[in-house]
């Protein structure tokens, strides 16, 4: 019983880190339609941060804390320039957008290679985040993990209240329902893709802070991500949040009780078919964007 | 933009990632018909040997220290003057962490730049990539770390450890502690499968159980299950045979559970000083690990090698043992070449039986039956301080044995 409130929790935590590392991707991929490869890359400058900031902050929670907004206006200011210099002439020609964006993220991981070398850094967690909390019954609840599912958490209520009740926020929404309506309608959509495309990245350098916490921080981090993150929003259904949010804890629990059950390998491979059946079923992921568009 | 266009889109972005990863698997070697090796090139006043490692993906964080410490070696030999009068030219290629290209970069260090050795790979799915390319061409190979054992190749020098100088040690100081019951944990490939079939033929003579045992493919970061399972087994310690970044989500993991070194001791095999020192010394410090050589280790010639080490790469870049095996590798081929008086493969290979080197890691001699060299295990500490300290040793030089023959549970392993 105990194994399997752990477990449950487990699933729940993989969760939270699929959805911090997919929420930036809901905003770009999922709102913009922005195949952006080097998203991972993004995750791996947030990751950097924190690594950098604690070489000149002594303390680890204080370079922790410290981390999170700097590491979001790093990746976010990436994601910027990343649109003005390249997306931006692309966004008639989504695949080329795709192979653009995976040159980046080569040139990226290159960089952070000879920048920081190949081998991973290590950064240290504050004492607080590495212990756990008991509950009865034997079973523990890590402190990081709690701290991760807080911070998804948190970034989804954010960007939700920031969408549906701030100014930019609406006209966000208005550019994903019908860029030329809004438009005509005197909405600066130039400028209003690039805010969206700093918040999406900056989400990702958040993400990238959380996962100092877990795993390695490394040149190529961000590969691996990646495409748990397309995963997400794609079954997740696009231009919609909720279906991330719902999907990333699904895919978790999803993951966490297969691999109990069998292996890591086959636990990967239950989530795949699982993916590939629910979209025969629903091609256009679990929700969607009503529009009045005829296509 | 409809959500159409865009799941269209996605699929094309699937394909494209598995089209690449397919490239990626699908190079071949070129086939060489003449069975005849080919002969190095060393007409001029240089001979080249080739440095095969990873210096790209999972496997990045251990070989590039290896490739730093042949690069060492190689200055040591030149400065030196060289190996039969002729100055050592080093020709490097990257693995990538990929198998398949090991196998196409072995290929063409040996026919295309025609080197007299090449030293190099680390985990055992990249050397069994090269293995034969070697056999093919007749050409040299120096493995510079600890393996699975169960294998000899004619062309292949091990001079890292085989399982009877590293994990039947680690496993007899377990006992020795009182362990009664393991658990498992490894990455997904044929070290850790091989190494973990060993582990649990000896559990079974010395009447140790195995609670469990479990996999996670190379490169996976995601270790709450197995954290899980290893926690709930309550065994009393852990046999670790993870590679590469892998190790670093397990033991944040393991902390976080509240598993302690002391409580469930974890020994590790692929954990030396420069991985310590990636993972950090905040969720390492107390556990155990299995290797014949640390940066601590005292003696003259440890101090010289490692003085050297800091003084060309850094005070802040630690030893380890792969790193001092590969150096032992390189300073071992020119000795076996003198003692030839040639660089012929095949006068090289007869040359090698009974060679001695006086090692960072103490006395070394070269087996010339299994091309394996003794060594002294040693299971050390990981301290705060990210060194690792020494609190067992053999004592001598144990003599390789990658069959095990040696060893009556082990008959019946292949």
């Amino acid at each position: 019983m105990t194994v399997l409130f752990g477990q449950l929790f487990t699933g729940i935590s993989i969760g939270a880190v699929l959805l911090l590392i997919a929420l930036g991707l809901a905003l770009t991929f999922g709102q913009m339609n922005v195949i952006n490869m080097a998203h991972g890359e993004f995750i791996m400058a947030g990751a950097y941060t924190t690594y950098v900031l604690q070489q000149s902050i002594t303390g680890a929670g204080w370079s922790l804390v410290v981390a999170l907004p700097v590491a979001f206006v790093v990746a976010g200011t990436m994601g910027v320039l990343l649109e003005i210099l390249l997306i931006r002439r692309l966004y008639a020609r989504p695949l080329d957008t795709l192979l653009v964006t995976w040159g980046v993220s080569l040139m990226l991981q290159q960089l952070a290679r000879d920048v920081f070398g190949s081998p991973n850094v290590q950064t240290r967690a504050p004492e607080l985040l590495t212990g756990n909390v008991a509950l009865p019954g034997g079973l523990t609840i890590a402190n990081n993990r709690l701290f991760i599912l807080a911070l998804a958490l948190a970034a989804v209520a954010a960007l939700t209240l920031a969408l549906r009740l701030t100014p930019l926020g609406r006209r966000i929404r208005a550019v994903v329902q019908n860029r030329d309506l809004a438009a005509v309608s005197g909405i600066p959509t130039a400028r209003v893709d690039r805010t969206t495309f700093f918040i999406g990245s900056g989400l990702a350098g958040l993400a990238g802070v959380a996962l100092t916490l877990l795993g390695p921080i490394g040149p190529t981090m961000g590969t691996n991500l990646i495409i748990d993150a397309f995963l997400v929003v794609v079954v997740g259904g696009i231009g919609q949040l909720k279906g991330s949010v719902i999907v990333a804890f699904a895919l978790g629990v999803l993951q966490a009780t297969g691999e109990y059950l069998t292996t890591l390998s086959v636990a990967k491979v239950i989530v795949f078919v699982a993916i590939v059946a629910f979209l025969q079923w629903r091609p256009q992921g679990l929700f969607t964007l009503r529009t009045r568009s005829l296509a | 933009m409809s959500l159409f266009r865009g799941r269209r889109i996605m699929a094309g972005a699937m394909t494209l990632v598995a089209a690449a990863a397919m490239a990626a698997c699908g190079s071949k070697t070129t086939d060489d018909p003449s069975a005849t090796g080919v002969t190095a090139d060393v007409a001029g006043d240089t001979v080249k040997v080739g440095l095969l490692n990873s210096l790209s993906g999972t496997m990045a964080i251990s070989e590039v220290t290896v490739r730093d410490s042949i690069m060492l070696a190689v200055e040591e030999i030149n400065a030196a003057g060289g190996v039969l009068g002729k100055k050592v030219q080093p020709i490097g290629e990257d693995g990538a962490s990929d198998w398949p290209t090991f196998a196409e970069k072995a290929e063409k260090l040996i026919s295309e730049d025609r080197v007299a050795a090449v030293f190099g790979c680390w985990t055992s799915a990249s050397r069994k990539a090269v293995k034969p390319v070697f056999e093919k061409n007749k050409a040299l190979l120096f493995y510079p770390v600890q393996y699975e054992g169960l294998e000899q190749s004619p062309y292949i020098f091990y001079t890292g450890a085989t399982t009877n100088q590293q994990i039947v040690p680690g496993l007899d100081y377990l006992k020795a502690q009182g362990a009664k019951s393991v658990y498992l944990v490894g990455s997904d490939y044929v070290f850790p499968r091989t190494a973990n079939k060993i582990i649990k033929a000896y559990a079974a003579a010395n009447g140790m159980t195995v609670l469990g045992e479990d996999y996670a493919p190379l490169g996976s970061t995601e270790f709450g299950t197995i954290v899980n399972k290893v926690k709930s087994s309550g065994a009393d310690a852990v046999f670790n045979t993870l590679n590469g970044d892998s190790n670093v989500a397990f033991f944040k993991e393991y902390k976080s559970a509240g598993l302690t070194a002391a409580a469930m001791p974890v020994v590790s095999v692929s954990i030396a000083e420069e991985e310590v020192k990636g993972i950090g010394t905040q969720y390492l410090e107390g556990q155990l690990t299995a290797w014949n050589y640390y940066q601590t280790t005292p003696g003259a010639a440890n101090s010289k090698f490692v003085a050297a080490y800091k003084a060309k790469y850094g005070a802040d870049k630690p030893t380890s043992d792969p790193m001092e095996a590969a150096y032992v590798a390189v300073h071992l081929w020119k000795a076996m070449v003198e003692k030839a008086g040639a660089f012929d493969v095949e006068k090289v290979r007869s040359a090698s039986g009974g060679i001695t080197f006086d090692a960072p890691e103490g006395v070394v001699t070269v087996d010339g039956t299994t091309q394996h060299i003794a060594k002294t295990a040693r299971i050390g500490k990981i301290g705060a301080d990210g060194l690792i300290t020494e609190v067992w040793n053999s004592g001598k030089p144990v003599s390789p044995d990658p069959y095990l023959k040696t060893y009556p549970w082990a008959s019946g392993l292949s």
